[in-house]
């Protein structure tokens, strides 16, 4: 088969010669794969080798040096130092940990709850698809960060919490992309021909529903990842995301705050850190949702 | 006994501007191993009676009246379950656009597989599916051979392509082969080959025709084009505004029409042997089905209408070799 027959028809196959052609998707795809390969660092790092690695190529992010206090950047401290003199670059690294595991496990929660109310309520119609859909209008009646705090404020402090919290205020987005996508994937001959042939209900919305729903709730699930890290970072913020001392992008805002006219440093990397990988998971989103959907005419960028 | 006896089915949908009498009234009956053609304008209740046989009418259609018995025993009071016993296995279903008729994410031959693999041993969990688990190697023997039946070059191969890398023939074929998979006893088949060219048209009637002959397969082919009738069908059941208007033997329908819409049918047909000829040309449409007339649906269009076509339908009228709702037939009734 041609390359060009095969960019019309392969999902899969549209998505990577698009990263490989245009330069905006390939910076997304660049920063998130970074991003997660920090993270994945720093979990084996921490949990494994117990800082072995930062230690000796940076500093630990967890050791206090009051006699460095809120040092300006230099060769042996590339971000400074804050105000409890630990090394602000090893802090950061660690702080991709939490931002990915909160956004891709929260993400992962609402998809798996979202999507399968989507598919259920479209298939099924009437009542089903009434109640479930009111459900969602309820939750999307109020923002979803305010639904996160009530949900945080109940269920306590920590990472499952917060992946909870954020996953629940995420769900309404996919159960209504992927019912929306469902109902018109329903009609199709395909899943007629299928319970036509005596398949069991279950079969139908898992083999034949299901797959044909992906391609919208891949770009939902890239764009929302970038709202739950934004979200994590603004619930550290506010003192209700994961226990200190763990390195989380929130938490050192939220430390640099009073410092920000003295050390603009503390304020500034984490600040920076948030941007670009959010900005990472953007571009990589809106460049995923154009190779996939031909009338959004997105014409190939180069720099 | 016959495979499948249809009587006086009613299929109605209601709607917010009333109800539309789809279907009102067919009796059809179909033996074991007989090829009917059930044929008539857009409109006219073909594929709603298709869906009717499997109780497949979907809200807001619903049965209203009549029986559709499958080998005897009656097809709307069965449950779910044993009606998902029916479907695929014992009756199978040919769609108009094969292409849109296979799921566009699983290969060709994994679709047939599964079909077959739950046929024989029941339905297996999604991710024993999707992990590939309940992969069987009989089937798959005899999904190539089905494929190879169906005149499918290099089966082998074709196995593992996806639905998109087939053409139009090729995934009719494959759909042929799907419908047969099983060994059903009855075939719906929905216009099945309108959108092919006609050579491909023919293989693929020639083919069909071979292969339910050597498994005894009872089939109902839907189609408006009366060429294939004549190629294909046993008998063949006209259809007008959901009623019966003709039917009998394929030969004596179609050489000498008793109902003036059947005569109608046959001369709208354009004749190339006769480019200088006039093109018939059937005056008016099918009758609004929320306000359909009292007497003969056809009364407005025939040409040959009197006075009391408009008062009632016409009972059928037994005349040897078919039945033919029309009162021309009426001396001829024995």
């Amino acid at each position: 088969m041609s390359e060009d027959a095969r960019s019309y028809t392969n999902v899969k196959w549209r998505v990577y010669r698009r990263i490989r052609t245009d330069l905006i998707a390939k910076l997304g795809a660049v920063i998130v794969v970074f991003s997660i390969a920090m993270a994945a660092f720093s979990i084996v790092d921490d949990f494994l080798l117990s800082e072995l690695v930062i230690e000796t190529l940076l500093h630990d992010p967890y050791e206090l040096n009051p006699n460095n206090r809120l040092a300006e950047p230099s060769l042996a401290h590339p971000f400074g130092t804050d105000e409890q003199g630990r090394d602000i670059l090893a802090r950061v690294i660690y702080g991709t940990r939490t931002s990915i595991i909160v956004g891709v496990g929260s993400v992962l929660f609402a998809a798996i709850i979202g999507v399968s109310l989507g598919i259920v309520t479209a298939y099924y119609g009437g009542l089903v698809d009434n109640v479930g859909m009111r459900a969602m209008d309820v939750l999307l009646a109020f923002p979803a960060i305010l639904l996160a705090i009530a949900l945080l404020a109940s269920l306590g402090r920590g990472f499952t919490s917060i992946i909870i919290a954020l996953g629940v205020a995420y769900v309404p987005s996919f159960a209504r992309v992927t019912r929306s996508k469902a109902l018109s994937v329903k009609s199709d001959e395909y899943v007629t021909a299928a319970e036509v042939m005596g398949y069991p209900t279950r079969d139908v919305l898992v083999d034949e529903i299901l797959p044909n729903c992906f391609t919208p709730i891949i770009v939902q699930g890239t764009f929302t990842l970038a709202v739950a890290i934004i979200a994590e970072a603004g619930l550290s913020f506010l003192g209700l995301g994961v226990n200190p001392p763990t390195p989380t992008w929130g938490i050192m805002l939220s430390g640099a705050q009073q410092y920000i006219t003295t050390a603009w440093w503390y304020s500034l990397f984490p600040g920076l850190a948030i941007m670009v990988t959010v900005l990472g998971f953007n571009l990589l989103g809106d460049s995923i949702r154009d190779a996939l959907d031909p009338q959004s005419g997105g014409e190939e960028r180069r720099l | 006994m016959s495979v499948l006896q249809i009587d006086d089915l009613h299929t109605y949908f209601d709607t917010e501007s009333g109800t539309v009498r789809a279907v009102e009234g067919i009796d059809l009956t179909i033996e074991a191993g007989e090829i009917v053609g059930l044929v008539g304008e857009s409109g006219s209740g073909k594929s709603v009676t298709a869906s009717s046989i499997m109780d497949l009418v979907q809200h807001p259609g619903r049965i209203a009246d009549g029986t559709v018995r499958y080998d005897g025993q009656d097809v709307l009071s069965l449950s779910e379950d044993e009606l998902a016993e029916l479907r695929g296995g014992e009756i199978s279903m040919i769609f108009q656009d094969p292409m849109d008729a296979f799921n566009p994410t699983q290969t060709v031959g994994r679709q047939l597989h599964d079909v077959l693999r739950s046929h024989r041993e029941g339905s297996v969990h999604p991710l024993v599916r999707a992990l590939g688990l309940d992969h069987d190697a009989d089937c798959k023997a005899a999904v190539v051979e089905m494929l190879d039946a169906v005149g499918i070059p290099n089966p082998e191969a074709r196995y593992s392509d996806y639905p998109h890398e087939f053409s139009g023939g090729m995934i009719q074929r494959a759909m042929v082969g799907m419908a047969l998979l099983c060994d059903p006893k009855l075939v719906l088949a929905d216009e099945p080959t309108t959108g092919l060219d006609v050579s491909i048209e023919r293989q693929i009637l020639g083919l069909f025709k071979d292969l339910v002959e050597e498994l005894d397969t009872a089939v109902l082919w839907i189609t408006h084009d009366l060429s294939v009738v004549a190629k294909l069908c046993d008998r063949v059941v006209v259809m007008y505004a959901g009623k019966v208007m003709e039917v009998g033997s394929t030969e004596a329908v179609l050489s000498d029409p008793a109902s003036p819409y059947t005569q109608a049918l046959l001369d709208s047909i354009p004749r190339y042997d006769r480019p200088d000829e006039e093109m018939y040309v059937m005056e008016g449409d099918v009758p609004d089905p929320l306000n359909r007339p009292d007497g003969c649906r056809f009364a407005d269009r025939c040409p040959e209408v009197h006075d009391r076509c408009h008062d009632h339908h016409p009972p059928r009228f037994d005349t040897g070799d078919r039945e033919v709702a029309c009162y021309l037939a009426e001396g001829d009734a024995e």
